[in-house]
């Protein structure tokens, strides 16, 4: 007595019943309950192979080891910066993972990194306790210079990159942008000003509407079309 | 006289008409309407967060806190804007009735804030808050084992009656009236919550009681409808899928 209730790719809410029977595993975001699978939040049911698992639609950036991020800074202290990244807790960034120039005995850490600033950084550590370490030493971590930023849904990520990044990569290319999607849902578009409300539409869609099939080719359709219509000088 | 008809012509086990929405506050990280005949319940769901003053932090699992407010122009006397003695209490009973549904183990020292508004009342209000609030807390992408559905059952003179209504909960004609608001979760098969403000015997109340669960039932599954509708897209920029 082995059934699937709910198919793949279908809404389920908590407490809806997705299987029966104890061939399937209850993966993440699903729980047993005798022969039962229920879903214990509200998004897509995923089935891979007999393992059942539900991709939230919605809910708050929990941090992870090893995150990519864009945050803000909103304290400078003595030896390091608070930095608020969307995260129930605001991120820690100290001194030594902030630059890798030689900071001097004394000296004033607003040259690197001043309030308001934006910069790119990875999570080194976090804990359930509420310490949250974050580098921005490294490969692509940055501060931010110029661009947008805007903020999308911290669950909508995985579908706005794509397969190996082949959403994001076809925004860059067809609207000529450079673009960092952080893990929290934070993302940083540079470019040219036309450019950059293109791409960002494309994006908002995806943050709208990021649970539907067909979303790559209706992206891919609108910025070609838009692509056509050149901006007035 | 005895009541032998339902004041608005409905049946003894009939609900009032329901309306369920969800996602009307854009702001807020999960919110519902529920509406139960004139009874209306606005709830907006902010969370996880961190929990300020830091003292009431528990380090352990995170705190739901309910916040539930009548506003002035809901009934026909004037409420009093603000929190009341009667507020403060229906905050922790709501609270109450649906922390053991939500798995809060995840979010230590954090809290969920569930504020509940009350546009319009007539009669089991917080039933109706209950409702909204279990959906808004879905909506927010709160892991929970269940949704919870609540109705308030009433015994009017000697009829059990299924969701009364106001001019019920004032009938004071022979045997009086009896208020039993109840919170169900199906799949738990348990109450979360049990009230009772008049008089009822034994055996009446386990008839209230399972009466209450059968309306709920219902109730729980408009609850899913709505939650299911907010993700329902037909189109994308004008193209139909």
């Amino acid at each position: 007595m082995n059934k699937l209730i709910v198919a793949s790719r279908e809404v389920a809410v908590p407490g809806d019943l997705i299987a029966e029977g104890m061939n399937f595993v209850a993966g993440k975001n699903t729980y047993r309950k005798d022969e039962k699978i229920y879903s214990n939040r509200l998004g897509l049911v995923d089935v891979r192979g007999s393992v059942i698992k539900v991709i939230p639609l919605s809910g708050r950036y929990m941090p992870q080891k090893e995150d990519l991020i864009i945050g803000e800074v909103k304290e400078v202290g003595f030896n390091s910066w608070q930095v608020d990244i969307g995260a129930p807790f605001t991120a820690n960034l100290y001194m030594s993972e902030g630059t890798t120039t030689y900071i001097r005995k004394d000296e004033d850490l607003s040259r690197y990194f001043n309030v308001g600033d934006k910069l790119i950084g990875r999570i080194i550590s976090c804990t359930s306790t509420g310490s949250l370490q974050i580098t921005c030493k490294g490969p692509g971590l940055k501060k931010i210079k110029g661009g947008l930023i805007i903020k999308i849904n911290p669950n909508k990520v995985p579908r706005a990159i794509g397969k190996k990044g082949s959403m994001i990569t076809m925004i860059k290319e067809l609207t000529n942008t450079e673009i960092i999607v952080g893990q929290n849902g934070w993302v940083w578009i540079n470019g040219d000003a036309m450019d950059i409300l293109k791409a960002k539409k494309a994006i908002e869609l995806i943050d709208k509407k990021g649970h539907v099939k067909g979303l790559t080719d209706a992206i891919k359709n609108m910025l070609e079309k838009d692509s056509r219509i050149k901006p007035v000088k | 006289m005895v009541y032998a008809k339902r004041f608005d012509g409905r049946k003894f086990d009939e609900l009032r008409k329901i309306e369920a929405e969800v996602g009307i506050i854009p702001n807020a990280d999960g919110s519902a309407r529920f509406k139960i005949g004139k009874t209306e319940a606005i709830v907006g769901v902010y969370g996880p967060k961190e929990m300020h003053p830091k003292f009431l932090q528990n380090p352990r699992k995170g705190t739901l806190r309910c916040k539930y407010d009548m506003i002035s122009f809901s009934v026909n006397d004037r409420a009093r804007p603000g929190p009341s003695r009667r507020s403060q209490e229906l905050g922790l009973v709501i609270a109450s009735a649906l922390e053991p549904v939500c798995l809060l183990n995840d979010f230590p020292k954090l809290i969920v804030d569930v504020f509940i508004e009350i546009p319009q009342a007539d009669a089991g209000t917080r039933c109706a808050a209950i409702c909204a609030a279990s959906m808004a807390l879905a909506d927010a992408g709160i892991p929970m084992k269940d949704l919870v559905a609540a109705v308030a059952v009433g015994k009017i003179g000697d009829k059990i009656c299924l969701d009364i209504n106001k001019e019920e909960e004032d009938y004071d004609g022979p045997g009086g009236a009896t208020d039993i608001p109840i919170a169900y979760s199906p799949v738990e098969n348990k109450l979360t919550l049990l009230q009772l403000d008049g008089k009822i015997k034994g055996e009446d109340l386990t008839k209230a009681v399972e009466m209450g669960i059968k309306g709920a039932k219902k109730i729980y599954e408009i609850q899913k409808i709505a939650l299911k509708k907010k993700y329902k897209v037909d189109e994308i920029l004008g193209k139909k899928i």
